[in-house]
C-alpha cells in the first residue's frame, strides 16, 4: 500500500504540467477552425488579425511550412487547402498573450467553397467496407461453424440492436505543447504525451529531423484515456508556430476544440444475435458492428474483438464495417472495442438470461470456457468465474429479485443487474537502464509515461524488488524521451511493458555489482525485443465481474447508481492503493457512458454540438456513491517477470452493461441506446 | 475576448452615469465572462455593480424579504431568514451551479444571465438570439433539453435560473433603476417569452440598473425540485417551486412555477387555477398538471419533458400536501 | 477599428499566498492566467475555462471561487490563497494530508481545485452553510458523505477519483473538528 511518490508534488502544486514550465519570452498561440464540413479553402485573410498590437504572425496553408508525411495524416497541419470536418484547425495566430491570440483568432477570415458533406453513421450506409484490420492488427471478420443455422436452430434467441453515441475522452488537462527550437536546430516539446519516446518519433519525422533532435518532457501528464496516446494537431501546430516566430510557444487545445481536434470514441451500430440451448449453453454467436472513420485516417474500432475471448459457442460469427464520413477521426478511448463491444455482449448476454430463465450469473458461469474460443490456445490464467462468485457473494447477489421492477422504494425502482469484463494483457518490447552509484543509492531509467495511472510508483516498487532494495533507495526517471525507449502508456500495458524492461535491466544489474559498487557506480540496461518475440503461445487476457445497484425515478427517470463492486482478475496486484483507484476510475467512467455521456452530432453542420463540460456532461462527485473493486489473487507463470495483467482499462468494460442491467432489473425496461437519460428512459417506463 | 474598459461605479446613479451603448454591467461575471470568452457577448465596457451598497438583506416587519442586487448567491441560500421564511428560494439557489460559482454569482447577474442552447454559445453558427434573423438551427437540431411551451419559430432556448424559478412562484419584484428614476417590475414581466424578438431576454431597457428583489411573505409550505441528468452542477431538464396552502382537505393557495421549460420561468397559472378551491388530492393534482401541459408544444427530440414536468407537478403538490 | 481591438490595460494589486503583487495586467485578462502566466503560480489548473470543471478553483477573499470566471481586473486589492498557499511552513493541511492517504487524486490535475474546494467546504459547513442535499434548512447540516459530494460537484475529476475524496474531505472533517475541540 505505496502513496504515489509524487503525492507531495500534486498536492502543493509543485507538479508541472506541459503549460507550466518557465520559458524565456513565451509567446501564445490560438487556432482557427474550419466553418464547414467539406470543402476547400479559398482564402485565408489575415490582414485584420495581424493589425492588432501584440499579434506576432498568423499561419495557415497559404504560409505554412512544407511537414513531411505520416501515417496519421491528422498531422499534416495547413498543408492543403482541403476541409476533411468541421472544427478542423485551419490557422493559428501566434501572439504576445493569450487574450491577444484568442481575440486575433476571431479576426483571421477564410473563404471556402464547400461541398455536401456527409457525417451520419448508419447500419445501411452505402459506403460501408469491411477494413483490412481493426485496431490495432485484429481481423475485421472471423467465423466459425455455421452462425445462421445455429441460430436458427436454437430454443432460445435474442436478436437486437445497440447503440453507443460518440464519446470524448476529455482529460482534465486539455492537450497541450510548448514548444522551444533550440540554437542548435533541436527541438524541445513539453507536452501532454502518453508517450514520449513515440510523440518524439512521430514529430522528428514531421519536421523531418533526426530522432536525438527532438526531446519530449512530460512528467506529469493531466489524463489522457487515450486522447494523448498520439499526437494530435496541436503537437505540431505549436512547434510550427515556435520555429515561425523564433520564440517558445504554448498552445493549449481549448475544451470546445478538442472535442473536433483531440479524438474520440467511434460511435457504433452493433447488431447481437445469440442463440441458446433452453438451459442457456450457447450454440450461436453472431456480433456484427458498424462505425465510423474520417476521410483523413482509417480508425477502425475493434469493437467486436471481445466477443472472440469471452464465451464458448461452437458456431460463431464476427464483423466489424466502417463508414468514412466527414468527421474528426475517432481514436482511442479507454479500452477501444472492448467498452463499446462489452456493452453490446453482456446487455445481450442479460436478454438471454431473461429469456431463458436462468439466472445471470450462472449463465455466465455455464458457458465459460478453458480456451480462447476463436483461437483454441489455452489462457494463460483466466478467472471469470472466481470474480463472478465472489462478486455475487461480496454484493449480495441472493438478494435480486429476477422479476423486473418488482422493488419499489417509495417511487424509486431498486434493481441489480451484473456484467462480465475483460481486456487483453499486451506486453510491448521496451528499453531501460539502471544504474548504482557508490552511495549504494538506484536510478532505473525508462521514458515511460504517469498519465495519473502510478505507473511511477509501481515501477520503483517493481525495480526495488528486482534489486532486493529498499524503494527509498530507488529513484525511477520516467517522462522524457531522452531517457530510455519506452511504449505509450495505453493497452494496459505500461507496467508489464515497462516493468519487464526495468526487471531485466535491475537484474543484469545486480549480475553485474557482486556485491560491491565502483567509485564510478555500475550501470546496465535492458532490452526485451527478444524476450517478447520467444514468449509461448497463450491467451492472455484479465476478466472481471461488475455488480450494479440502481435507483429509477418513476416520475422523473432520473437513475442513480447506488452500489457498485468489480472483482478482477489481473494477474499480481503491484501496488493495491493505486490499483484500486484504477479500477474505481475506470467503473467512474463506466457510470458516465452508461448514464449521461455522448456527443451529439449536428447533420447539417457536421460537428458535435454540445462542446464542452456544461452539455457533455462526465459524473460529478454526487454521481458516485459507493464503488469499491477488489480482486481475485492471480498466478500466472506465462505473463512477465512481476505476473501482472493490466489494470488501467479493464474496469470501466463491463462497467456500462452492469448498469443498462440494472435498469432493466429495475424497471422491465431494456434501454439499448446509451446512454440511459431521463428523456431516452421516461418515455418507457 | 474583444477588449474593454473596466470601471468600477461606486453608486447607482454612477454606473447609470458609466453606462452607454456598448457597456454591459458586471456582477459576479459567471455567465457574462463566459459568454465574452465565447465571443458572444463583446461590450466595449463594463462598468462593475457588485461592490455597490445592494449587498444586504432585510426581513421586514409584514415577512416580506428585499435582497440587494449585489447579493452573493452563497449568501443569499446560507442566510438563516431566508431559509425559515423562504425555504424555497433556499432550495432553488442551492441546487444552481455549484459551490464556488455561488461565491461569485449576484442575485441580479443570476437574473439577467442570457438564455441556454448549443446554437447561442457558438459565434460560428446561426442564432436568431445572437445574429437576428440569421435562423434558428436549434428547431430542427439538438434541443433535447430546450423549450416545450411559450417558444416560436424564432427561438427556443430556455432560461437556465433556478433562482429566477422560485422568485416566479413567490410573485417577487424586481427593484430597477432606470434613466427616468426606479421603478418595479413584477418578476412575471422581467424575462420575455421569445416572439419575434428573441435576441431581447427581458423587458429591461438599455441602462436599467437591478437593485434588488422584494419577495413577499410566504406563510405556507414550499419546495423545490430539480431533474437533471447528473446529480450535481448540471442544468435542470426541468424544475419546479412549488408552495402550497391546504386547509381541510382543500387547496386554499398553489403557487407554481417551472423551470427549463421555457424561455423564461413558467409560471403554471392554468394550474393554479385549476386546483384553487379543489380537493388536494392525487386526481386533481394531474387534472391541473393536464391542464397547463396542454399548453405545451413539444419538439422533435423533447417531448419526454411534458410527462416530466407533469410528473414533478403531481409528485411535488403531493410531497407537499401531506406535509401541510 | 483600433479602439476596437487594442488591449486595454490597468494597474492592480493582489495579495496572494500572503504576498503583494503590484500588477498591470490586461482588462480581459482571468484571474487564473494572471496567476498563472504573470506570478508563475501554477498551481491552478485550467481545464476549461468556463466555469464548468473546477479545477481553477481558489480562495478569493476567503471563499473558493473560479479564477477563470473571475476578471483580474474586477478583484483588484482581493486576496487570494492558491494550492500553492495551502501548506504551512512547509507542513501540509489536514485535506492535503487526507488526499495523499486516501488517493483522492491519480492525474493531479483537478487536485489543486479540488484541494481549494474542500478546504473552502469544511469553513462553509462550519459556518452551517446549507447544501441542495441538506433535508432540514433551518439547522445546521451534519458533513456527512452526500453533503460532503454535492458541496464536491463543482469539481470535475475524470480520473474518477471521487470515492476517494469524499474519504478524505471526510477525514479531514474529522480531524479538524477533533483539533478545535482540543483547542
Amino acid at each position: 500500500m505505496t502513496d504515489r511518490l509524487e503525492s507531495r508534488d500534486k498536492v502543493t502544486g509543485a507538479a508541472r504540467y506541459a503549460y507550466e514550465y518557465p520559458l524565456e519570452d513565451p509567446a501564445y498561440a490560438a487556432a482557427v477552425q474550419a466553418t464547414i464540413a467539406k470543402g476547400e479553402i479559398t482564402a485565408v485573410d489575415a490582414e485584420a488579425a495581424l493589425k492588432i498590437p501584440g499579434v506576432l504572425t498568423v499561419l495557415s496553408c497559404e504560409n505554412a511550412p512544407h511537414l513531411h508525411d505520416v501515417p496519421d495524416r491528422e498531422l499534416a497541419l495547413f498543408q492543403s487547402r482541403t476541409v476533411a470536418y468541421r472544427g478542423q484547425f485551419v490557422a493559428a495566430v501566434v501572439a504576445e498573450t493569450l487574450d491577444i491570440a484568442r481575440e486575433a483568432a476571431r479576426h483571421v477570415r477564410i473563404t471556402y467553397v464547400s461541398e455536401p458533406h456527409d457525417v451520419r453513421l448508419s447500419a445501411d450506409h452505402p459506403g460501408l467496407y469491411k477494413p483490412d484490420k481493426v485496431n490495432p492488427a485484429f481481423p475485421a471478420d472471423t467465423e466459425q461453424g455455421d452462425p445462421e443455422a445455429a441460430y436458427n436452430d436454437s430454443a432460445v434467441r435474442v436478436d437486437a440492436t445497440y447503440t453507443t453515441p460518440a464519446e470524448h475522452n476529455n482529460p482534465m488537462e486539455p492537450h497541450t505543447t510548448a514548444a522551444q527550437w533550440n540554437d542548435d536546430g533541436t527541438l524541445t516539446l513539453y507536452d501532454s504525451t502518453q508517450g514520449s519516446s513515440p510523440t518524439r518519433d512521430t514529430i522528428a519525422q514531421v519536421f523531418g529531423l533526426e530522432k536525438t533532435h527532438v526531446r519530449v518532457i512530460a512528467p506529469h501528464v493531466g489524463g489522457g484515456f487515450g486522447s494523448k496516446g498520439t499526437p494530435r494537431p496541436n503537437v505540431v501546430l505549436a512547434a510550427m508556430a515556435a520555429g515561425a516566430v523564433r520564440r517558445p510557444v504554448k498552445f493549449a487545445v481549448p475544451r470546445q476544440q478538442m472535442f473536433a481536434t483531440t479524438g474520440y470514441r467511434t460511435p457504433t451500430i452493433q447488431r447481437f444475435r445469440l442463440g441458446a440451448d433452453a438451459d442457456g449453453t450457447l450454440n450461436a454467436i453472431v456480433h456484427e458492428v458498424f462505425e465510423q472513420s474520417s476521410t483523413v485516417t482509417e480508425f477502425a474500432e475493434q469493437t467486436a474483438t471481445p466477443t472472440r475471448v469471452v464465451y464458448r459457442a461452437g458456431n460463431r460469427r464476427t464483423s466489424h464495417r466502417l463508414a468514412r464520413l466527414d468527421v474528426p477521426t475517432p481514436s482511442w478511448m479507454r479500452a477501444p472495442g472492448e467498452t463499446p463491444g462489452m456493452f453490446a455482449l453482456e446487455s445481450a448476454m442479460d436478454e438471454l438470461a431473461f429469456a431463458a430463465g436462468v439466472d445471470p450469473v450462472e449463465l455466465r458461469i455455464l458457458n465459460d470456457t478453458d480456451r480462447e474460443p476463436e483461437s483454441g490456445l489455452p489462457f494463460s490464467s483466466r478467472n471469470l468465474v472466481a470474480c463472478l462468485r465472489e462478486g455475487a457473494d461480496r454484493f449480495g447477489w441472493e438478494h435480486r429479485d429476477p422479476e423486473p421492477g418488482a422493488r419499489w422504494e417509495g417511487r424509486r425502482l431498486v434493481g441489480m443487474g451484473v456484467a462480465a469484463s475483460t481486456y487483453p494483457a499486451y506486453m510491448r518490447p521496451n528499453k531501460a537502464t539502471a544504474r548504482v552509484d557508490a552511495d549504494g543509492r538506484f536510478t532505473v531509467r525508462i521514458a515511460a509515461a504517469d498519465i495519473g495511472t502510478g505507473a511511477r510508483t509501481a515501477l520503483t516498487l517493481i525495480a526495488a524488488e528486482a534489486l532486493k532494495a529498499d524503494a527509498d533507495r530507488v529513484t525511477v526517471e520516467i517522462g522524457d524521451s531522452s531517457l530510455p525507449d519506452a511504449t505509450v502508456a495505453g493497452g494496459s500495458a505500461g507496467t508489464a511493458s515497462w516493468g519487464t524492461a526495468v526487471v531485466r535491466a535491475c537484474e543484469s544489474l545486480r549480475g553485474k555489482m557482486n556485491g560491491s559498487v565502483p567509485p564510478g557506480g555500475l550501470e546496465a540496461s535492458a532490452d526485451t525485443a527478444e524476450e517478447i518475440k520467444a514468449r509461448d503461445e497463450y491467451a492472455r487476457h484479465a476478466f472481471g465481474a461488475q455488480f450494479t445497484e440502481v435507483e429509477v425515478d418513476a416520475d422523473t427517470g432520473e437513475v442513480r447508481v447506488r452500489r457498485m463492486l468489480g472483482v478482477f482478475a489481473a494477474g499480481r496486484i503491484i501496488n493495491p492503493k493505486t490499483a484500486r483507484s484504477q479500477f474505481i476510475g475506470g467503473m467512474t467512467m463506466g457510470i458516465g457512458m452508461a448514464l449521461m455521456e455522448e456527443s451529439v452530432m449536428d447533420d447539417r453542420f457536421g460537428d458535435y454540438v454540445n462542446r464542452d463540460l456544461a452539455q457533455y456532461h462526465v459524473p460529478a462527485c454526487a454521481d458516485v456513491r459507493d464503488i469499491d473493486a477488489a480482486w481475485v489473487e492471480e498466478s500466472d507463470p506465462h505473463l512477465n517477470p512481476m505476473g501482472s495483467k493490466g489494470i488501467g482499462e479493464i474496469g470501466i468494460v463491463g462497467a456500462a452493461a452492469s448498469v443498462a442491467n440494472a435498469v432493466h432489473n429495475a424497471t422491465g425496461v431494456r434501454v439499448r441506446d446509451l446512454p440511459i437519460t431521463p428523456s431516452r428512459l421516461l418515455p418507457l417506463l | 475576448m474583444r477588449p474593454f474598459v473596466y470601471e468600477r461605479a461606486t453608486s447607482a446613479d454612477d454606473a447609470l452615469q458609466r453606462h452607454n451603448d456598448g457597456a454591459y454591467y458586471l456582477g459576479g461575471g459567471t455567465n457574462l465572462v463566459d459568454l465574452m470568452r465565447l465571443g458572444v457577448e463583446e461590450p466595449s465596457r463594463l462598468v462593475d455593480v457588485s461592490r455597490l451598497p445592494h449587498g444586504e438583506i432585510e426581513l421586514r416587519p409584514d415577512g416580506s424579504l428585499l435582497i440587494g442586487a449585489a447579493v452573493s448567491n452563497s449568501d443569499l441560500a446560507a442566510d438563516r431568514t431566508v431559509r425559515e421564511s423562504h425555504p424555497v428560494l433556499a432550495q432553488a439557489v442551492l441546487a444552481g451551479a455549484s459551490g464556488q460559482i455561488r461565491n461569485l454569482a449576484t442575485v441580479g447577474g443570476n437574473l439577467l444571465q442570457r438564455t441556454r442552447c448549443s446554437y447561442f454559445q457558438d459565434a460560428d453558427k446561426p442564432c436568431n438570439k445572437r445574429d437576428p434573423g440569421s435562423g434558428c438551427p436549434a428547431r430542427e437540431g439538438e434541443h433535447h433539453n430546450l423549450a416545450i411551451l411559450g417558444h416560436s419559430e424564432a427561438c427556443v432556448a430556455t432560461h437556465p435560473s433556478d433562482m429566477a424559478v422560485a422568485l416566479a412562484a413567490l410573485d417577487a419584484t424586481v427593484h430597477v433603476q432606470g434613466r427616468d428614476g426606479e421603478r418595479a417590475i413584477p418578476i412575471a414581466d422581467l424575462h420575455r417569452l421569445p416572439g419575434n424578438e428573441p435576441q431581447r431576454d427581458t423587458n429591461l431597457e438599455n441602462g436599467d440598473l437591478i437593485t434588488a428583489v422584494e419577495v413577499p411573505p410566504l406563510d405556507i409550505p414550499s419546495r423545490y425540485r430539480k431533474v437533471r441528468e447528473r446529480a450535481s452542477f448540471a442544468f435542470a431538464l426541468v424544475s419546479i417551486a412549488v408552495a402550497l396552502d391546504v386547509e381541510g382537505g382543500t387547496v386554499r393557495d398553489v403557487r407554481i412555477a417551472l423551470g427549463g421549460v421555457a424561455h423564461k420561468p413558467w409560471r403554471a397559472r392554468r394550474a393554479e387555477e385549476t386546483l384553487r378551491g379543489a380537493p388536494a388530492i392525487a386526481e386533481e393534482f394531474q387534472r391541473a398538471a393536464e391542464a397547463e401541459l396542454d399548453l405545451a408544444e413539444p419538439l422533435r427530440d423533447n417531448a419526454y419533458k411534458v410527462p416530466l414536468a407533469r410528473n414533478l407537478i403531481v409528485r411535488t403538490l403531493t410531497e407537499l400536501g401531506e406535509q401541510s | 477599428m483600433d479602439s476596437e481591438v487594442t488591449p486595454v490595460h490597468t494597474e492592480i494589486t493582489l495579495v496572494v499566498n500572503g504576498t503583494e503583487h503590484r500588477l498591470r495586467v490586461d482588462t480581459r485578462a482571468s484571474l487564473l492566467d494572471t496567476l498563472r502566466e504573470d506570478l508563475g503560480l501554477t498551481g491552478s489548473k485550467k481545464g476549461c475555462d468556463h466555469g464548468q470543471c473546477g479545477a481553477c478553483t481558489v480562495l478569493l477573499d476567503g471563499r473558493r471561487a473560479n479564477a477563470c470566471l473571475a476578471l483580474a481586473v474586477a478583484h483588484d486589492g482581493a486576496e487570494v490563497v492558491t494550492v500553492e498557499g495551502l501548506a504551512e511552513d512547509g507542513r501540509l493541511s489536514a485535506v492535503q494530508e487526507a488526499f495523499i492517504e486516501q488517493d483522492a487524486f491519480q492525474c493531479g490535475y483537478c487536485t489543486p481545485g479540488q484541494l481549494c474546494s474542500a478546504t473552502a467546504v469544511l469553513d462553509e459547513a462550519g459556518h452551517g452553510w446549507p447544501s441542495a442535499v441538506t433535508e432540514d434548512l433551518s439547522g445546521d447540516p451534519v458533513l456527512d458523505d452526500a453533503e460532503i459530494r454535492e458541496r464536491m460537484s463543482g469539481n470535475l475529476c475524470r480520473c474518477g477519483a471521487y470515492t476517494g475524496i469524499v474519504k478524505a474531505v471526510r477525514e479531514a472533517s474529522l480531524k479538524t473538528r477533533t483539533e478545535a475541540t482540543k483547542a
